[in-house]
């Protein structure tokens, strides 16, 4: 009987792989050639990666790595010749380590041949040579609770000012005691907020024209001052919290405002296990201004596919061609997958859970900096703003910190002398 | 043994080590010396779905050339290691010269990564270890005199903690201690303070982390004590109790001279180890309040553009760490061989 329904198993297992393979022989046009594809593990990404593999057949071996740690191995998963990885899955930061270490070939030979059906504003050029094709955007944007504000008279903000005061109007009519919530785990994350809050303030991270960093001004002051005044309104394991943790604390009920990702707002309540008024109450709306600028204090991403430098023109030619299927409009028709991310792909309808992206990028929203030596900056500022969060320093000495942390990277590096 | 023989012998290991081992740190030492190439700018035009910026790249083909000339990159000699990532000679100069006061003068170091990194891995370490050899030798010594049906379950629950991967072991208490997780909760019911959390105190946090460094090696310490204790002469102990030796004369007098070559080995391996502190860092998430050298490393490869050089200087400034905490030890070992000879 075991052995009967394993025997049966195994053959349904196997008609499933060769009609599957059949399916993505017939329709991606691949003949021969090896897809091996990293990238980060949010849901739209793994409905990309999983689109490429239905393109495996006989002749064509495609295979994915999708993990958090991917910017830890593409670069050296793209180094060796021939690469290990023919394809690795970017945003607008991490192409710049691939850009650096010239690892990613231009793609416009192939937009030429295959890439007909991609729209011209997927296409991501630098100095004029196609270098990736985006295939959603993102951007971080107010995530709050209907029910708390009204029941506290708090309008939606629009400023962090109004988020402020909305927070404090919240804690003192006692409904939630920690009533905001952000990623402001150490490292990356905070370093992100800063940055938001920073081009918020209309700051500019390094001076004209060079790789000289110029932050510790009165504008920096303003952002760390800022991201104090709201850690005090938020949980106080504030500096352990990135993007997981902060949608937890929002799912378990505890948070009445946040600055979340777009690209995690449309399956934020959708888990089993988050209480009923949390469902009802959830709501998204553009991101906030600060200090009285007109920049929104966020930044916009896309995240998009590159295809290895270092491989054969048969492995290019197959990788383009299953990533370009994999992200055909075709994909849209399954509602589940409309709703994972803003797409970038023609015949896109925004759903509800895109209204926050929207609003960013209507809003003049900066994108986030193709710097060579922006993330350098990133990293400096991950691991020396939190003494200042923790009230163990100065505003001023926290950014002095941050400018000679970076200033000693950029001259490992050969940014500066 | 004849030399031939134990040429032949030791050939296998030596080839080993000579490839895991001294090949790498060659490579690391090489490494941390040189650096990238003076990167050569341009501006571009960038165009995407947000529309065109005029931004800054890198002109890969003249650094290819530079690539090409020199593959090993720049020669930057000491200066790495110099840098206010690593030693930071010339911060610490300044702070020497602008001090106010002694106190002021380590305030100002524990703001430089790698002082502030030593600061936690040198506390660590030296409480870490005692700790746990006295830890692991009192679960020894009891578990051994427990009944022969006992042992065998208890052995196996006080090994647990060094069977669980260290980085899911600490996860796993990262919850637990969570403000809202059961041990959290009951610390904040025990303290009668509603709003304590321990991952928000750079104290509470450095507490956390070396009671789980405790609680993860004791079982080493007791696993190589247990093994010494069946070795313990029975004569020995029974000539001490005729002569009316208490059971706490008999521990000091007979089992612990017996069992400090262990210890010496116990100290040896956990001084090595804890001074690598790193899982608990990324697991409790603690790199706000408490960083260590192999976190540095760890992050300077972690991030958007990897710090190579950087990492490499700190692997080094490693393995000098592991040198001079183990060389008491090393010494002692010798002399003790010497003395046997």
């Amino acid at each position: 009987m075991f052995l009967k329904k394993i025997t049966t198993a195994v053959a349904i297992s196997i008609a499933a792989t060769a009609a599957a393979q059949a399916a993505g022989h017939s329709s991606c046009g691949i003949d021969a050639g090896r897809v091996n594809i990293v990238g980060n593990e949010f849901p739209a990404i793994q409905t990309v990666g999983a689109g490429a593999v239905a393109c495996a057949n006989d002749n064509v071996e495609v295979k994915t790595n999708l993990t958090a740690d991917h910017q830890k191995i593409n670069v050296a998963g793209m180094t060796s010749n021939p690469a290990e990885y023919t394809s690795a899955i970017v945003a607008n930061s991490s192409i710049v380590a691939l850009m650096n270490e010239d690892v990613i070939r231009p793609l416009d030979d192939l937009v030429a041949e295959y890439g007909q059906d991609l729209k011209k504003n997927q296409l991501i050029t630098v100095n004029g040579k196609v270098m990736a094709v985006a295939f959603m955007a993102n951007a971080q944007h107010l995530v709050y609770r209907a029910d708390v504000l009204e029941e506290a008279g708090v309008e939606v903000p629009t400023t962090y000012e109004e988020m402020l005061a909305g927070a404090k109007k919240i804690r003192d009519m006692g409904i939630l005691e920690n009533p905001l919530g952000g990623s402001y785990k150490a490292g990356w994350n905070l370093a992100q907020e800063f940055n938001n809050m920073y081009i918020g303030h209309g700051g500019e991270f390094f001076k004209p024209g060079s790789a000289e960093v110029d932050i510790n001004n009165e504008k920096g002051v303003a952002t760390l001052t800022m991201l104090k005044s709201l850690s005090e309104y938020m949980s106080p394991d504030f500096l352990t919290h990135d993007s997981n943790a902060t949608n937890a604390e929002y799912r378990a009920g505890n948070v009445a405002m946040m600055n979340m990702w777009g690209s995690r707002a449309a399956g934020l309540v959708t888990e089993e296990g988050v209480p009923q008024e949390v469902v009802d109450g959830f709501a998204i709306a553009g991101p906030m201004t600060v200090a009285g600028g007109d920049t929104p204090a966020t930044t916009l991403w896309w995240d998009g596919w590159t295809v290895a430098k270092n491989i054969s023109d048969e492995d290019a030619t197959a990788t383009f061609k299953a990533l370009t299927k994999a992200i055909e409009p075709a994909i849209l028709d399954d509602a589940e997958v409309a709703t994972q991310a803003v797409w970038l792909i023609d015949g896109y309808e925004p759903t509800e859970a895109a209204k926050g992206v929207f609003a960013a990028a209507a809003a003049n929203s900066v994108p986030y900096p193709m710097v060579p030596y922006q993330g350098l900056l990133h990293s400096a500022l991950g691991a020396e703003l939190s003494d200042f969060m923790q009230g163990k320093e100065s505003a001023e000495q926290a950014l002095a910190d941050v400018e000679a942390a970076y200033t000693a990277a950029a001259k490992e590096q050969g940014f500066l002398n | 043994m004849k030399h031939k023989t134990f040429f032949w012998f030791f050939l296998p290991t030596a080839l080993a080590m000579l490839l895991f081992i001294a090949f790498p740190i060659i490579s690391v030492v090489i490494q941390s010396l040189f650096t990238p190439h003076e990167a050569v700018l341009l501006t571009v035009e960038n165009c995407g779905p947000f529309g065109c910026t005029t931004e800054t790249s890198i002109d890969q083909e003249a650094t290819a050339a530079l690539k090409l000339a020199e593959p090993l990159g720049r020669f930057a000699g000491l200066s790495i290691y110099l840098d206010r990532g690593h030693l930071a000679v010339n911060e610490v100069a300044a702070l020497w010269s602008g001090r106010e006061s002694l106190g002021g003068f380590f305030d100002g170091l524990k703001n430089l990564p790698f002082y502030r990194a030593m600061y936690f891995t040198l506390t660590y370490t030296f409480v870490v270890t005692p700790l746990l050899i006295v830890l692991g030798f009192a679960i020894a010594v009891g578990v051994n005199s427990l009944h022969r049906h006992l042992k065998g379950l208890v052995i196996f629950f006080s090994l647990l903690p060094m069977i669980v991967t260290p980085l899911i072991g600490s996860l796993i208490l990262f919850w637990m201690i969570d403000s809202r997780g059961v041990l959290g909760s009951a610390i904040q019911f025990l303290a009668d303070d509603p709003d304590l959390s321990l991952k928000a105190s750079t104290a509470l946090t450095w507490i956390t982390l070396m009671v789980y460094g405790v609680w993860h090696s004791a079982p080493f310490a007791f696993v190589v004590f247990y093994a010494g204790l069946q070795t313990l002469p029975q004569d020995t102990l029974e000539s001490a109790m005729i002569d009316g030796a208490s059971r706490w004369q008999q521990i000091r007098y007979v089992v612990i001279p017996h069992l400090m070559p262990l210890v010496t080995f116990v100290a040896l391996i956990q001084l090595m180890d804890n001074f690598r502190v790193f899982e608990p860092i990324v697991g409790f998430n603690a790199e706000a309040h408490a960083t260590s050298l192999s976190w540095i490393i760890f992050n300077d490869l972690g991030g958007e553009t990897r710090l190579l050089s950087s990492a490499a200087a700190t692997s080094v400034l490693t393995i000098i760490g592991v040198a001079i905490l183990l060389s008491p030890v090393l010494v002692r070992t010798w002399r003790d061989f010497n003395a046997k000879t």
